[in-house]
């Protein structure tokens, strides 16, 4: 036993949690997710009793309205207009959805919300439903989250149990019954209009719009679709009011986010911050800064369709429109940290390589421009690439966006164009002077031993190829036909006398 | 009305009206490629988008709903631009053996990239490779083609409610397969043909046996007899720059003699034949309680619907075979006999609307003299293709006439070609011979017009009979949930698979999307038919002569036991999948 307990932190004290404020992951690592008393006892379906019970539809969707809350999973659209926009469509019947197809590499707030507060979105789910006057509702998971799965399954049955959805829900009459559907593994499924199509039995692949979902949406009827965190949300705006949610935040993003904080940074995972929380405290604070003291280079927001934030906008007040202004987006909430070793070219390649596989193929600039975008890509990085290429590849990335039928493919070309506005210099490396200064780029790679060679040998014996040569206490040389630049030599080299060129 | 700025002009337009075709009222034709009127509007392929002030980016002007005062400017540097930007990337990945192919000079994605200025090298890189399908002795599935725009997809399955065929695989990978990429041979496609006939390039094509037929032409142990449907004379002639609904038959039938045909016959002759057997057929039903209702069989993709999706019904269908089969099946074994002629050295050749009579002829139970009755089916475009190659000058031609003795039609065996066709015929004859004495009206107009479904009831011999019509598979389906229902009530029932019956068969001349999109050619070719019938005094199946002739002295009567073996036919139950 310790004998000095008052040096040790409180969790809350540390610097990872001590600026974050938890509302989406309020009950997340506290409850057990598999017992739905202990959601109640964390006032669970308080919200739901004080809407049946005390608040017309149209006040639901007016506290979320005045709440200022935006969709958490990307687009950031107001999500009380949207009910409202569904409230106000005519439809003999109507559906409440939930997008939990999480697909943007590396994020993963919302599996934590369903594995471990399901009841959160199931609450959140009803309480649309009473607001836009739908009895039936779908979960959208993707089926790579089996746990999320069962324990929203788990969560289902006991709220049936319990009288809190179903027929008849705690005797007021009302009706609503939630259903799951599993996505078997497509990225554009979280599209809204493909998610559609998903459930209805087609090929998940977006429709065009107009008709918005909230006009016909799911079966052609007007259908509400948020993603996890924005339901997670909304219990808690219903209890402690508008007001709480909207004194958090900037001025047009109000409340909290969740971001999955990875990449160089020391600090791994979920924390969930304030709106406008600047990109240095979650780096350097709660982060706890780049590891082996590297120098930053750059944060990546927004997955595949979001764009890189370099050191100038290192005090950026994160928030929905300060990052759509400088190139990139909040996206579903993934920040991940780049430092010197990252190559920028590769970087965008990495999530080009990502949208043109999981393009849905519908469209012509998707299928056909992401292909020949990466193919200027993969020219840029192998030093086959002229500055024509360039100029070409920027085009062509502005067409896409303009061109493309839905905001996978509309977006699809953020990772180019942001990475070309800040790192320009990383192109033109690339493209005039055939080199790689991150040293990522294999084919623009090279091994040099320098005369801080001693002759000792080591690399020599440690190269799988055989590609290093020389004698004891001479320097060696690389026979770079031979080289597969595997990197083996320079992590061997007890002198750092490898270096790459 | 909604009020909108086209190119800074003012107009009104529909509720409910597309900025593609508020654009068209405004006398501005957008370009389009994937959109197909009515059955494929999926803004896939971005080749008319438009800038609409106010929107984030361009928008799909055939999925996009005009507005009050929307403002929509379709010529901007950037929607060029971007529309050539467009078909240079479809082209990009497309094959493009245009030089020979066969939808050269017909292909919708060569004439649009010529429009917009395209280079077809603009863009270098991966090009896909598929391997053909060519499993079927109808259509070849070239996907190298393909440029997505799933047209094919939509008439699949809207028109015929079959489905066959939908996009597979995900990203550049996206390509139009079937269901587990299975061989078309190994799947339910009925071979209809019409997903060629709105394939935009040479993706999807008939089986082309224009060879063989160039081949038994030459050959002179062959004896070479050429038959033509009664849908093609009214659409050939488009194929050599005729007006649409253009009844080209005098100028068909002298390039056949021409190409170097021994006959040149006319099916109209045996659709006569179809109706004496199966009108007896049809009695026979009705006097002994047999089964009903009847259903046609002359259309060989509806039969092979039945066989795949209803195989419960194929009591129903009349056991005669088709007009071409039976053609076949009569010039082996009766004009053979007459004429003294080896049934192994007549070559047999067929001209018809149609890709599923590809099929048929390679059907069991279709060898009435123990060689296939019918050796080679050519569609209408393969017969220009054979009258371009020969040098044959089509629109110079005088007018010739069908030889003798199997060149003579009536004019219910003309109107086969169009829905509705094959039961006006059947009641002229059927009613007409009940009752002893002749027709005073010859129209049966309730069950003409090209609506999918249409039903009458006619008095014949003091008994309703109840027939329905329907065309488009999606109709026939409709009308055989009923049957299976037990909520229909009809005596006979005639479906021809293509929507609009065989004026539109996959077999005929492809009208570009354009064309179909705003012009009416089924209702043009249709008429043509009519009025022809019209103008004849052969006018019944029972008064055609040499159809009595055949009675007098081959067949005895209609359903004898040798014309049960000449002219009738079985079926098989097929499997899904």
């Amino acid at each position: 036993m310790s004998k000095n307990v008052s040096s040790v932190t409180s969790l809350n004290d540390t610097a990872f949690y001590k600026n974050q404020y938890r509302i989406a992951l309020r009950n997340c690592g506290i409850i057990d997710p598999e017992n739905i008393d202990e959601y109640i006892a964390y006032d669970g379906y308080k919200a739901l009793i004080k809407a049946y019970s005390s608040m017309t539809p149209q006040e639901v969707i007016d506290v979320i309205k005045a709440s200022g809350l935006r969709g958490r999973g990307g687009g950031g659209f107001p999500t009380g207009t949207k009910w409202q926009f569904t409230k106000n469509s005519v439809g003999d019947k109507k559906f409440v959805c939930c997008n939990a197809d999480e697909g943007d590499p590396g994020a993963f707030m919302d599996r934590a919300v369903m594995e471990g507060d399901p009841h959160a979105v199931i609450e959140a789910m009803t309480i649309a439903g009473y607001a836009i006057g739908a009895d039936q509702g779908y979960v959208y998971i993707r089926a790579e989250y089996p746990l999320a799965v069962k324990r929203l399954q788990i969560a289902i049955n006991q709220a049936k149990e319990y009288g809190l959805l179903g027929k008849n829900i705690l005797n007021t009459g009302y009706n609503f019954d939630l259903e799951i559907r599993l996505g078997s593994g497509a990225f554009v499924c979280g599209e809204e209009t493909a998610l559609m199509n998903s459930i209805e039995g087609k090929r998940g692949e977006p429709r065009p719009r107009p008709p918005f979902p909230a006009v016909k949406g799911l079966f052609a009827k007007p259908t509400v679709l948020n993603n996890v965190e924005t339901y997670a949300n909304i219990a808690q705006i219903i209890l402690n009011g508008a007001e709480w949610f909207s004194s958090m935040g900037t001025v047009k993003s109000k409340g909290t986010k969740v971001f999955a904080l990875g990449g160089k940074i020391v600090n791994t995972g979920l924390v969930e911050i304030p709106m406008g929380t600047t990109l240095r405290t979650i780096i350097e604070e709660i982060g706890g800064g780049i590891p082996g003291g590297k120098k930053f280079k750059a944060a990546q927001t927004g997955g595949p369709s979001g764009g890189c934030i370099p050191p100038e906008h290192f005090d950026i007040e994160i928030d929905y429109d300060n990052l759509i202004a400088i190139g990139s987006m909040m996206g579903s909430g993934g920040l991940i940290v780049m430092d010197e070793d990252n190559c920028m070219v590769d970087i965008a390649k990495f999530f080009l390589e990502f949208t043109q596989e999981e393009s849905c193929g519908k469209c012509t600039p998707c299928r056909i421009g992401t292909q020949r975008l990466l193919e200027y890509l993969e020219k840029i990085t192998s030093g086959n690439a002229d500055m024509q290429d360039l100029e070409d590849m920027e085009s062509l990335c502005y067409y896409i966006k303009d061109n493309a039928l839905c905001g996978l493919g509309q977006t699809a070309p953020n990772p180019v164009l942001s990475t070309m506005r800040y790192f320009k210099d990383e192109y033109l490396a690339h493209v005039r002077d055939k080199k790689c200064p991150a040293g990522v780029c294999k084919k623009l790679l090279k091994f040099i031993i320098t005369d801080a060679c001693k002759g000792c040998t080591l690399c020599a014996k440690k190269c799988p190829v055989g590609a290093i040569s020389g004698t004891v206490k001479n320097v060696h040389t690389i026979d770079q036909a031979k080289c597969i630049k595997c990197g083996v030599c320079m992590e061997s080299c007890k002198f750092s006398a490898i270096i790459k060129g | 009305m909604i009020n909108l700025k086209i190119n800074g002009k003012a107009i009104s337009v529909a509720d409910g009206t597309t900025v593609l075709e508020a654009a068209k009222q405004a006398g501005v034709k957008i370009p389009t490629l994937c959109y197909l009127k009515d059955i494929n509007a999926i803004g896939a392929c971005r080749v008319c988008v438009v800038e609409v002030k106010g929107a984030r980016s361009l928008v799909a002007s055939c999925v996009y709903p005009a507005s009050e005062g929307m403002e929509v400017i379709t010529d901007s540097q950037k929607v060029l631009d971007s529309r050539k930007t467009t078909v240079e990337l479809i082209l990009s990945d497309h094959e493009r053996k245009c030089l020979s192919c066969v939808r050269s000079q017909n292909c919708e994605l060569q004439a649009l990239s010529k429009e917009l200025g395209c280079d077809e090298t603009k863009f270098k890189g991966a090009v896909n490779e598929f391997p053909l399908d060519e499993t079927t002795p109808y259509l070849i599935r070239d996907n190298n083609k393909c440029i997505l725009c799933r047209r094919c997809v939509a008439a699949c399955r809207d028109y015929q409610s079959v489905a066959v065929i939908g996009p597979n695989a995900r990203g550049f990978d996206t390509h139009i397969g079937t269901s587990f990429e299975k061989d078309l041979k190994d799947i339910p496609c009925v071979g209809c043909g019409q997903c060629i006939t709105v394939c935009p390039t040479g993706a999807l094509r008939e089986r082309d046996e224009t060879d063989g037929v160039l081949a038994a032409l030459n050959d002179p142990t062959k004896y070479v007899v050429m038959a033509t449907a009664p849908a093609v004379r009214v659409a050939i002639g488009e194929e050599f720059g005729l007006p649409l609904g253009t009844n080209a038959e005098g100028k068909m039938v002298a390039s056949m003699k021409m190409l170097g045909a021994d006959k040149v016959f006319d099916v109209n002759f045996t659709a006569d034949l179809t109706i004496m057997e199966e009108g007896y057929e049809f009695l026979g039903r009705v006097q002994n309680g047999g089964v009903l209702p009847m259903l046609t069989s002359c259309s060989p993709a509806w039969i092979k619907f039945i066989e795949h999706y209803y195989p419960e019904l194929i009591p129903n269908l009349s056991s005669c075979k088709s007009p071409q089969q039976m053609f076949g099946a009569v010039i082996k074994t009766w004009f053979a006999e007459k004429n003294g002629i080896d049934p192994k050295n007549i070559v047999m050749v067929s001209v018809m609307p149609c890709v599923a009579k590809k099929f048929e002829k390679g059907r069991p139970d279709q060898s009435a003299a123990g060689v296939p009755d019918i050796d080679y089916v050519i569609t209408t475009r393969e017969l220009a293709r054979l009258i371009k190659r020969k040098g044959i000058l089509f629109n110079e031609l005088a007018d010739a006439e069908f030889d003798n003795p199997l060149g003579v039609g009536s004019g219910a065996g003309l109107i086969f070609g169009v829905t509705g066709g094959v039961m006006e015929a059947a009641l002229r004859t059927v009613k007409e011979v009940l009752e002893g004495k002749p027709l005073e009206k010859l129209n049966f107009t309730d069950v003409r017009g090209l609506a999918g479904i249409k039903e009458a009831t006619y008095n014949v011999a003091g008994i309703d009979v109840k027939v329905a019509v329907a065309s488009g598979l999606a109709n026939a389906k409709k009308l055989m949930d009923k049957i299976n229902a037990g909520e229909a009530d009809y005596h006979f029932i005639e479906i021809m698979s293509c929507p609009g019956g065989c004026v539109n068969g996959g077999g005929q001349p492809i009208k570009t999307a354009f064309v179909r999109n705003n012009i009416d050619y089924r209702a043009l070719r249709s008429k043509a038919i009519y009025d022809t019938d019209e103008a004849m005094t052969l006018r019944k199946s029972h008064e055609n002569p040499i159809v009595k002739e055949l009675y007098a002295t081959y067949f005895g009567e209609p359903n004898s036991h040798k014309a049960h073996h000449i002219l009738h036919t079985s079926y098989v139950k097929r499997g899904k999948y």
